[in-house]
């Protein structure tokens, strides 16, 4: 099981996020839960939502206390709310925001975890560049394909569409787009250099031991283009779900 | 068929809808809020051919169910936590009549103190008032249910409650399997009601009855319940034919062959119960879960039967019953009357507090070992408490309780659980 925590404030579509990514899943043949915290949602406070992924049934209520992947829409909440809470030294981290994890004063969680599996993107200024609204929800989530690998792009793009339509969806889809390419683009640099390249100024860098390890798992699979990622009308979800899995990038 | 990720309350909404529903009527309450307004979107974009009936409050609500369902209409209605205290002479009434309504309740806890998140205080307040109570563990079971609950309802002419978990399952995103209609169709006929309101053969439906007849008015529903404990059980079978599932039913054992210890426990809470009970089963402890679909009627022979070989049972409850103990148990003592099985009742998962498997685990090793107290209060602050009861005891006037409590917690939005 694979199990996802998204941080964010009342507005940001926290939970949207998570129910995207649940659908993400979904269509990639994988069982998933997606469920919000319940938390007071008043615009601006905390939100918590979260996303359980599996190739079985998942029965399992409690909330994620022990994250493998913890998505933050809002780094503002980093000294307001334990968002590290419970999570694992080969867990993925992924923040919103346009500085590094030194400047955020969080170098050291970047430094306990594998270089290749932590990454910050300025998904709200992506949002408002092809959006035009401040939403990083989406746009979280094409970052999170390109630097997780349990969901494919294409399968980002088809819940994207599920949920919204028009030029909302043709926004969300090109930001998720550019903030994959954009992960891609920062761990393609990681790559060559032995893994051990700091990832951005004031990184740091990364054990030996680590990026030995980091040799086998595959984020560096080879970058395939979505291409056009619309499979077909939305009405019925099998035809999309097969779509989806013939042109999966990995 | 279609498989389809999508929240519990729409895959309730299209269940609901498949059934064929001609009067719909509900009053917006969370979380029940979501299936109404689905339903609302299927009657005003055509899809869905039904009567929908904005209603002015829960308590109108249930009247107009009564008045759709005594004209002969196929009448659903849903509502959770204050919606359902609300509304409750009039709960009694549909039951009282023998009108076969149909309810989601979006279980919730009651104030005060106010609280939207899950519990079960809201249907098991209405225990007692005569409709049937059916408890979904997953979103598909609660979709599952209503199908069956349409069915079930109109063969015995009472109405019955879906109970499914506020919030965990009204809100989540699962994958569900969404039956087609031409199937739902051949499941459930249309309504033909045993008793109608009709201008070309009047009666009346409603009379008062006196002491000489009340008993037997009341031993009657009685018996019809009771009757219920062998169409419940027929119409998953019938219902497992026609769609390939288990659904329904009147319990559920889990991992019961060899137990020694037995978890009873109702909704939701089985999905985790059931994780922990595996973990619990791979480190070499005999212990078992029985899941109660059907609390009214409650299936006491069944009950008695499924844990007949354990020596203990634990009761998992979202609810208790204020000054005396668990309410689940003491049906679950009554299956068991006579036999010594202990009952230990664990009180769990109040106003939304999350059930974790760390816990549970915790407290099924002190159940197995007998040192679980007749009532425990899963994850219960004591310090906490007694912090509270000490200000009372120093400070005359104390304030209201629920504020202090509030006070010496804390910030309480940088947690997680």
């Amino acid at each position: 099981m694979f199990q996802v925590r998204i941080h964010g404030r009342g507005g940001q579509g926290v939970v949207t996020g998570a129910e995207m990514l649940s659908i993400a899943a979904f269509l990639e043949g994988k069982h998933a839960q997606a469920f919000p915290s319940f938390g007071s949602e008043r615009t601006g406070a905390p939100v918590v939502a979260f996303c359980r992924i599996d190739s079985k049934e998942i029965r399992l209520r409690e909330p994620i206390m022990a994250p493998d992947a913890i998505i933050i829409q809002d780094p503002t909440l980093l000294h307001q709310v334990d968002v590290f809470q419970g999570l694992k030294d080969e867990g993925y981290v992924l923040i919103n925001t346009a500085k590094s994890f030194d400047d955020l004063d969080i170098g050291e969680v970047a430094a306990r975890l594998r270089p290749e599996r932590h990454a910050c993107v300025p998904a709200t200024e992506i949002a408002l560049k092809h959006l035009g609204r401040p939403l990083p929800n989406a746009v979280l989530l094409g970052a999170f394909a390109g630097l997780a690998g349990q969901i494919s792009l294409p399968a980002v793009v088809s819940a994207i569409r599920d949920k919204f339509s028009g030029k909302v969806a043709e926004g969300n889809i090109a930001a998720a787009t550019a903030a994959f390419e954009q992960v891609r683009g920062q761990l393609g640099r990681l790559a060559p250099a032995g893994s051990s390249t700091p990832q951005g100024p004031g990184a740091s860098p990364a054990p030996a031991a680590k990026a030995q390890e980091s040799a086998a798992p595959s984020p560096f699979a080879p970058l395939v283009a979505p291409g056009p990622a619309a499979p077909g009308p939305a009405a019925s979800y099998p035809d999309r779900a097969q779509a989806t899995h013939s042109q999966e990038v990995r | 068929m279609a498989l389809k990720q999508i929240e519990g309350s729409h895959g309730v909404a299209e269940a609901v809808a498949l059934c064929r529903p001609e009067v719909i009527c509900a009053y917006p309450i969370s979380p029940q809020t979501h299936i109404v307004e689905g339903l609302g979107e299927m009657v005003k974009a055509g899809d869905l051919n039904a009567e929908f009936i904005n209603v002015e409050s829960e308590f109108a609500a249930m009247s107009v169910a009564i008045g759709a369902s005594a004209a002969g209409a196929r009448t659903y209605t849903a509502t959770a936590s204050q919606g359902l205290l609300f509304m409750v002479e009039a709960v009694y009434n549909a039951a009282g009549l023998g009108l076969p309504i149909v309810m989601t309740v979006a279980n919730r806890a009651i104030g005060a103190p106010i609280n939207i998140w899950n519990d079960h205080s809201d249907s098991m307040s209405q225990r007692d008032c005569g409709w049937l109570q059916l408890f979904a563990e997953t979103n598909q079971e609660a979709l599952d249910l209503h199908i069956q609950a349409f069915k079930i309802a109109e063969e015995l002419s009472l109405p019955v409650m879906v109970c499914m978990d506020g919030f965990i399952l009204t809100h989540a995103y699962e994958r569900l399997d969404v039956p087609d209609q031409e199937r739902v169709d051949n499941f459930l006929p249309p309504f033909e009601p045993r008793q109608v309101l009709d201008p070309a053969a009047p009666l009346s439906i409603g009379a008062m009855v006196g002491p000489e007849a009340y008993t037997e008015v009341r031993y009657l529903a009685h018996l019809k319940q009771r009757r219920a404990l062998d169409l419940i059980p027929r119409v998953a079978a019938e219902f497992k034919a026609m769609f390939g599932r288990e659904s329904g039913g009147l319990i559920r054992p889990y991992r019961l062959e060899g137990a020694r210890t037995a978890v009873v426990a109702l909704g939701s809470v089985l999905g985790t119960i059931k994780d922990t009970v595996d973990e619990l089963r791979d480190a070499g402890h005999p212990i078992g879960v029985l899941g109660i679909t059907s609390f009214r009627p409650f299936p006491l022979e069944a009950a008695r039967y499924a844990l007949r070989d354990v020596e203990r049972v634990i009761v998992v409850e979202k609810c208790f019953a204020i000054g005396v103990g668990g309410v689940v148990a003491i049906d679950v003592r009554l299956a068991l009357d006579g036999t010594g099985q202990p009952v230990r009742t664990l009180v769990a998962g109040l106003g939304g507090r999350a059930i974790t498997r760390d816990s549970l685990s915790r407290a099924f090793l002190r159940g197995m070992a007998d040192q679980l107290e007749a009532m425990t209060f899963l994850d219960l602050d004591q310090a906490l408490v007694e912090r509270v009861l000490e200000r009372e005891r120093l400070v005359r006037r104390s304030g209201p309780a629920a504020e202090a409590i509030l006070r010496e917690v804390g910030a309480i939005a940088a947690k997680i659980v």
